[in-house]
């Protein structure tokens, strides 16, 4: 597995991790992973949901950790 | 009286949580409160004056619902006719099992409903549309009910329900019309049938509840002598009156009412999916007439709504942050939307082309306004 930038949002609501993952990608190169954390219960369907709109790769999650790749 | 003179300074865009009254049921609840307020099972000539109202009331009612009267009885409220509708069935069907199958956008009481029993929720697709295949696939032999919502309250998605009513076979399907009754013709192949008089001008205080002549129905208040034991004690005589009222006015106006909120909320639907990271939500064509759903991304949901009010827009939202819970709207989550900056809009009679006109104009600053606010322009 590659090394992520990870984002931590945890106590924090929606749509905020989806916002800091936004501005992560940015800075990481594509085909490099960003990790959010989150245990807002939106963020399993909202970071999908972005991964969808923005054409990111969604990875999966693993608890309150979100991996998502970044494709364009 | 004083509703009037609000409506002209503030929009409401809420209907599918409950119209005004309308004008016509206005005045028959006047009327009713003066002649209908005895006991309809009293031996009297005032009780028989008041069995004689309800009887016309359930009949007209009926009709409408492609019932019979004998079939339909009222209930406090449209989530008392769900919870008592599938209550019945699940009951009455107890030797063949526990099982339900139940669409995974059904009313939140469904989802209660049937939270101690064995259920199989079926999928949607991203528009809201049943997966048929999934459903016929979730039958089984021991499957006691079905429950699919006719017309998505949240999204606006119109159900393939006699095809999935098909599927049944001698299964009985529980169907949730209340944003449909009054506005689209109800559809066939239901067992039980539930709406809301408050979703299609009446009152609030009436829900309907009908059960098809021959399903296996326990009703739970079975030694009650109101409304066939369906819903315990007296019913709100003069608000059903009004109820039946509404409704003939409502039917009476829906094929005009359905061109014009159509057209309107294609105008809406066009508008706001040309802004900046807004997504419709909903299916396009085979929806209600009166409702649109859209969720912004990096927009908190809560906030838009606060920010619309100030604007003078009165509209819901599916988002977290706007329920209770704090969970998520699940329809959303089972359509694979975003969940958060959530709008639904949902137009009523009084809904003029100015009002839409007026909303789209301040949709887009509002949005820029919240990204800005929240750090995320131009993400």
């Amino acid at each position: 597995m590659s090394e992520a930038h990870v984002v931590d949002c945890l106590g924090q609501p929606c749509p905020v991790p989806v916002i800091e993952l936004a501005k992560a990608i940015a800075g990481v190169p594509v085909g490099a992973d960003v990790v959010v954390l989150s245990d807002d219960p939106a963020a399993a369907s909202d970071i999908q949901a972005w991964c969808r709109m923005r054409g990111h790769s969604f990875e999966g999650a693993d608890g309150p950790s979100y991996r998502v790749r970044r494709v364009v | 009286m004083s509703y009037r003179r609000s409506v002209t300074s503030r929009t409401f865009l809420d209907s599918a949580s409950g119209l005004p009254l309308h004008p016509a049921a206005r005045e028959a609840l006047m009327a009713a409160l003066d002649d209908g307020w005895a006991d309809p099972g009293r031996l009297y000539a005032s009780g028989r004056r008041a069995r004689q109202l309800l009887d016309g009331a359930r009949a007209a009612i009926a009709a409408e619902l492609g019932a019979r009267p004998d079939e339909l009885t009222f209930t406090p409220n449209g989530t008392t006719s769900l919870y008592a509708g599938l209550a019945g069935v699940l009951a009455g069907r107890e030797r063949i099992g526990r099982h339900v199958v139940h669409s995974a956008i059904e009313h939140s009481a469904v989802l209660h409903a049937v939270a101690g029993h064995d259920a199989t929720p079926v999928g949607v697709d991203r528009s809201g549309l049943l997966d048929l295949e999934a459903w016929k696939g979730g039958l089984r032999p021991d499957t006691a009910c079905a429950a699919l919502i006719a017309g998505s309250h949240e999204v606006g998605t119109l159900q393939p329900v006699e095809q999935a009513a098909e599927l049944c076979g001698q299964v009985p399907l529980v169907v949730d019309a209340a944003q449909l009754i009054g506005r689209a013709p109800v559809p066939h192949g239901w067992s039980v049938l539930t709406g809301s008089a408050h979703k299609w001008g009446g009152p609030a205080g009436v829900g309907v509840l009908a059960v098809r002549t021959g399903t296996r129905f326990v009703p739970a208040f079975g030694e009650d002598e109101h409304e066939l034991g369906r819903s315990a004690g007296a019913v709100a005589l003069p608000s059903i009156l009004a109820a039946a009222v509404a409704l003939q006015a409502a039917v009476a106006e829906s094929a005009e009412e359905d061109l014009r909120l159509r057209a309107l909320v294609d105008r809406i639907r066009d508008r706001v999916a040309a802004l900046p990271d807004v997504e419709v939500v909903g299916h396009p064509t085979q929806r209600l007439p009166h409702l649109v759903t859209f969720s912004c991304l990096y927009v908190d949901g809560e906030q838009l709504v606060r920010a619309l009010d100030a604007e003078g827009f009165e509209v819901s939202s599916g988002s977290s942050c706007t329920s209770s819970t704090l969970e998520p709207s699940h329809v959303l989550v089972a359509m694979g939307v975003l969940t958060h900056g959530n709008v639904r809009v949902s137009l009523s009679r009084d809904t003029t082309y100015e009002d839409v006109d007026r909303f789209l104009a301040v949709v887009p600053d509002v949005l820029a306004r919240l990204r800005a606010e929240a750090g995320a322009s131009g993400l």
